[in-house]
């Protein structure tokens, strides 16, 4: 079985986030950077297909060269082969979809795994834009993943309970957390990942279906009040939720 | 990032991965291990598969092949988390494993190091209640007997001594007097289970309490002679030559608790208030914190230099001197200021400071007291050849 697993570099999710000076973009300096959270399940996920089915895992991202580092934990996990798609400095969802679809051509992998959402900018698109470009089953938000020959079945988070799905190869899986317990790279593996190599492909270009105006920090929340238990501050507390929260 | 300055990609990968296992399977179980003052086998299994046990050793021991300043890495990142684990790993690393690679014949490598690497300990006998800065006091001797060794005496101190997956020590014995009139030391290898070896686990420690400490008692205990590591009388050199490198162990252990306190102290600072405003506003508090990331940068940055220099089979006598001296201190400080930056809730054992603070006490005895390394650099900058 052969799997690819697309993943992305985010900034650390507990990085205070400066919004650059153009006012669109997040500012890097001092940010640390890190494997998008859901991506890890994904990694994990395909390198227990790969233990248990034999094959190969390839991880693929589309960034700047710089993510050469997320490649490198990637590798130290167990990943065999790692990829950059070089991007420029401005693209959108489309792009990165476009650009995994046409590497996924190239090695046709029987099942892609990549996380549900990055967690830089939410916006869930990639693996529904990258099943229709290549035209493969996919099942999203899975939290339980079981292959018996080539019936894929996945346990979904739905609200409030679970949903099970079934399908079949080839087809792409995106990570929920739960999926699986990610493991840490071990020393004589990340010792070992600086000699693998880490291909590097020029971007192909698409025109941007979606820009970014502007971005800001969200408004701090507002901050609560504490109150007694005197008599006074419950009439106080019942005006409250009376007429500000408006709940009663 | 300053941490990570003028580190290698796979260094960073390497303390981000070690940061991350302390933060998730060690924090969650220290302040109980060292409340009930508990060895454990279940962190120290986890600890292994991550190959924390064999860190310098090459692959073909079964180690992880680490460059120094790695290793170094690991021991700061689980101290910064707890002083117990990581006196387990540094111990282990540098005084079980280290003597027997450096100065064990091919044999004995084979024979032990690829099971120290994989899930095993490792003791290193030195001191003794009648030796301890004073080293060439030792008072167990070993008096050859045919094909065998026979050791009488007693150590004192001993860490990772005596857990029940310990395999044995390594213990420097008196086996004659010199031409010069001094005693003549060896290092023997001694598994545990041989007659005559006993072991006891120290109870009540101040510090470092999840970690495993023993007396040894020796006596007629036998051992045959291919267990002498390296040559007859080498055993003062050996021992010095593994303090040498030891000490960069205690100094990354300084280096990684005062970063924990640093970090605690901060943390808490940003958000206590008093007088309607953070305490980090206020200056006292504030330049206490700059005074700490002050010795942070200088400490970390040294260290590394003297990990550098002992990957390149430099003379280290003198730097890792400094680097012990100056981390142990640094964390004394940290510690003592996170405990004030805290207050009342400093003292309470809820908070991490109070283990802090009792965790960087041994850094400024072990290994060498403070007094020993400024003796030992004095000595290096030639204060004593008159």
């Amino acid at each position: 079985m052969n799997v690819l697993i697309c993943i992305s570099r985010v900034p650390d999710t507990a990085t205070k986030i400066v919004v650059g000076s153009d006012g669109k973009t997040i500012d890097n300096q001092g940010v640390k950077f890190i494997i998008n959270p859901y991506d890890e399940y994904a990694i994990e996920e395909g390198l227990r297909i790969k233990e248990k089915f034999g094959g190969s895992v390839t991880a693929v991202t589309v960034g700047s060269e710089q993510s050469s580092d997320i490649l490198r934990t990637a590798l130290a996990m167990g990943v065999e082969k790692a990829t950059i798609i070089k991007a420029p400095e401005i693209f959108d969802s489309y792009f990165v979809a476009y650009n995994l679809a046409e590497y996924a051509k190239s090695i046709k992998p029987d099942i892609i795994l990549l996380g549900r959402q990055s967690v830089d900018f939410d916006s869930f698109q990639i693996p529904s834009l990258l099943a229709g470009l290549i035209d493969y089953n996919l099942v999203t938000v899975v939290s339980k993943l079981t292959i018996d020959a080539n019936k894929i079945i996945c346990e979904r988070d739905v609200e409030g309970g679970k949903e099970i799905v079934e399908t079949n190869l080839p087809c792409i899986i995106s990570a929920q957390k739960g999926l699986n317990e990610p493991r840490y790279p071990k020393l004589p593996d990340i010792m070992k990942a600086k000699s693998k190599p880490i291909e590097i492909l020029e971007a192909k270009p698409t025109d941007l279906k979606m820009e970014v105006i502007s971005m800001e920090i969200p408004m701090k929340q507002r901050i609560g009040k504490i109150l007694s238990d005197s008599d006074e501050d419950i009439n106080e507390l019942v005006r409250l939720l009376h007429e500000e929260a408006k709940v009663i | 990032m300053s941490l990570n300055r003028n580190l290698t990609e796979e260094q960073i990968l390497l303390r981000n991965t070690v940061r991350k296992f302390a933060e998730e399977l060690i924090k969650p179980k220290a302040k109980e291990l060292d409340e009930k003052e508990e060895f454990s086998y279940e962190i120290t299994a986890e600890m292994a598969k991550m190959g924390f046990l064999g860190c310098f050793l090459p692959e073909e021991y079964g180690g992880s092949g680490l460059d120094y300043v790695s290793y170094i890495i690991v021991v700061e990142e689980i101290a910064r988390i707890d002083g117990s684990q990581a006196a387990t790993i540094a111990a282990h690393n540098s005084l079980g494993v280290g003597p027997l690679y450096y100065f064990g014949s091919e044999k004995q490598k084979k024979k032990y190091l690829p099971k120290l690497a994989d899930g095993h300990l490792w003791g290193f006998g030195l001191t003794e209640p009648e030796a301890g800065s004073d080293a060439g006091n030792t008072q167990t001797t070993a008096v050859e007997d045919g094909d065998h060794w026979v050791i009488n005496g007693s150590k004192i101190f001993i860490t990772n001594a005596g857990t029940d997956i310990t395999l044995g020590s390594t213990v420097l014995a008196v086996t004659g007097v010199k031409s010069n009139g001094k005693k003549e030391l060896t290092c023997f290898i001694v598994e545990n289970g041989t007659p005559g070896f006993t072991i006891k686990t120290m109870k009540h420690k101040m510090m470092w309490r999840a970690s495993n400490t023993c007396e040894l008692y020796f006596e007629d205990v036998r051992v045959p002679k291919e267990n002498m590591l390296g040559k007859r009388g080498d055993g003062f050199h050996q021992m010095l030559a593994t303090l040498d490198n030891g000490r960069l162990s205690i100094a990354a252990m300084g280096l990684g608790l005062a970063q924990g306190a640093f970090d605690y102290a901060l943390n808490y600072a940003k958000q206590r208030k008093t007088f309607g405003k953070p305490i980090s506003t206020h200056q006292a508090i504030s330049f206490k914190l700059a005074d700490i990331e002050m010795g942070l940068e200088i400490a970390r940055t040294y260290l590394y230099d003297v990990c550098r220099m002992l990957d390149k089979n430099e003379k280290i006598t003198k730097e890792s001197a400094i680097a012990k001296l100056y981390c142990s201190e640094l964390a004394h400080m940290a510690a003592n200021h996170c405990v004030q930056i805290l207050g009342g809730y400093g003292l309470m054992k809820e908070y991490d400071a109070e283990k802090y603070y009792r965790d960087q006490k041994l850094l400024e005895i072990g290994e060498g007291t403070s007094e020993i390394q400024r003796l030992v650099i004095a000595r290096e900058i030639g204060c004593y050849n008159i």
